[in-house]
């Protein structure tokens, strides 16, 4: 199988020994690489999300889509950022300044963490702690902070409600994520995502810890389409009622940091279902079907992983692109008269499954 | 085993340079747009985007109960799920003895949550 430590070891050696560069040095240099990769990927895979998302709601809908700018509209995203980037930033009056500049700050680092965290493909993720689900947990939960933060300091009765809504909504779905990851935890007894990833090499978690898995996996899409703030669940930018919800008062690039971070954490949620649920960047294996398992092993990671990824987000924006929008009562019903139970039920149902051996 | 990209075993480093990636890009993009975005003066841009007529009052004010209540429920809850990721990373090493233990504080998160969704707490008001 491609492995990129193969790649990066020799970076590094070239670096170190035909260079002769100093040990800090050597560092430094991967440190900047790492960052400007982190920083390419995030920008271009932002790009890819608001052309992909307009392109299947025009399936959807029976249109065409962006189909203008460039073949089949590719160049769209980057007309619009370039656009983005050449509009007025307009400062309020009676703004919050610092807070007002801050938000967009903690939106950005919130997911840029998080998204650091995934496992991209054999020997190619950067930061591996050994509490890697919990630092995922961690540091995308700042992201609320930012969104509180961008409504508060607007001082506009919109923003406000939006932001409330929003900091409602996402701490509540926080809860089922968190107990979902427990579960998984539970199962593969680590925490450390390249560990979970490797406990997957012959079958995926969804595979082998069947029942409970799959209550797992359907309430993980549920909540993380929630964290979102995607539809049906987008009551805090509900157009219809708030304008744009919390970011109403951003404008230009301000405005796009918030649009990057939306579909970023998109990105993200379907990254972390398929790290725990469809084994990362390892290959579909099956037990006993060598053939298979060798040709299988011939698609590089970075493929499975992305295509894994991609599937989980198309299916959030078909839920957006299909269900109408739920009320703020039926919302907080959902998470917490239905999936914080069933979660709850779950955990102990996939305990008492690893603690009997009723797994594969 | 747990090695990064590079062979770099310092996490807590990269987890810097991924903040730094992050607080580059922002700023990177407010510089560039600083740059190359026009500005013009309008004291109506200065507003709020309410309605039409200048805002009344300020909004930094109360709201509603109903969502601080959710945020207490939230804190509590997260803070237990946080106990049970040690539990779950060892769940079977510690077999039927921690399975006990755990149970009981598994039980009053249960408990909690029945005692909150009898007393109302979990009706949007």
């Amino acid at each position: 199988m491609f492995d990129f430590s193969i790649i990066t070891n020799w970076i590094h050696d070239f670096l170190g020994s035909t260079l002769g560069m100093a040990p800090w040095l050597v560092t430094t240099v991967e440190c900047v690489l790492i960052g400007v990769g982190l920083l390419l990927a995030y920008a271009l895979l932002a790009l890819f999300y608001i052309y992909f998302e307009r392109k299947v709601c025009a399936a959807f809908q029976c249109r065409l889509g962006p189909n203008r700018v460039g073949p089949m509209g590719l160049l769209q995203s980057f007309a619009d950022m370039f656009k983005i980037l050449i509009k007025e930033l307009i400062t309020l009056k009676h703004t919050d300044k610092f807070l007002f500049a801050l938000a967009p700050y903690l939106v950005i680092v919130a997911s840029v963490l998080a998204f650091a965290c995934l496992p991209w493909g054999n020997g190619l993720q950067i930061i591996n702690f050994n509490i890697g689900i919990f630092f995922l947990i961690a540091v995308s939960s700042i992201g609320v902070l930012g969104i509180l933060l961008a409504g508060w300091s607007s001082n506009n009765k919109f923003t406000l409600i939006g932001a409330m809504r929003s900091g409602a909504q996402m701490v509540s779905y926080e809860l089922s994520i968190g107990l979902v990851m427990i579960t998984m935890v539970v199962f593969s007894g680590t925490m450390s995502i390249s560990g979970i990833v490797e406990a997957q090499r012959d079958t995926w978690f969804i595979f082998s810890a069947h029942l409970p898995a799959w209550i797992a996996f359907i309430i993980y899409l549920i909540a993380g389409t929630a964290e979102t703030n995607r539809g049906p669940f987008d009551l805090p930018e509900a157009e219809s009622e708030l304008t744009a919800g919390y970011h109403t008062e951003y404008s230009g690039i301000h405005f796009g940091f918030y649009y990057l971070a939306e579909y970023l954490n998109l990105f993200i949620v379907g990254g972390v279902a398929s790290l725990m649920f469809l084994g990362g960047w390892m290959p579909l294996h099956i037990n006993g079907w060598e053939g298979f398992n060798h040709v299988m092993d011939y698609i590089p990671s970075v493929v499975w992983f992305l295509g894994k990824s991609i599937f989980i987000t198309f299916i959030i924006i078909w839920f957006k692109w299909t269900f109408p929008r739920l009320r703020i009562d039926q919302l907080l019903t959902l998470e917490w008269k239905y999936l914080l139970p069933i979660s709850m039920v779950n955990l102990v149902f996939m305990t008492l499954c690893v603690v009997n051996g009723w797994h594969f | 085993m747990l090695a990064s990209i590079f062979g770099i075993e310092n996490n807590g480093m990269l987890a810097l340079v991924a903040l730094l990636t992050g607080i580059g890009l922002v700023a990177l993009a407010l510089l560039i747009a600083g740059l190359i975005s026009p500005r013009t003066y309008n004291p109506q841009k200065g507003e709020a985007y309410e309605c039409g007529i200048p805002t009344r009052g300020v909004s930094m004010t109360r709201f509603s109960v109903g969502y601080y209540l959710f945020a207490i429920l939230f804190l509590m809850f997260d803070v237990e799920t946080i106990f049970l990721y040690p539990w779950a990373v060892r769940v079977k090493e510690l077999g039927q003895g921690g399975l006990i233990s755990i149970a009981v504080f598994f039980g009053f998160l249960v408990l909690g949550l029945a005692y909150a969704w009898r007393k109302g707490a979990l009706k949007w008001k």
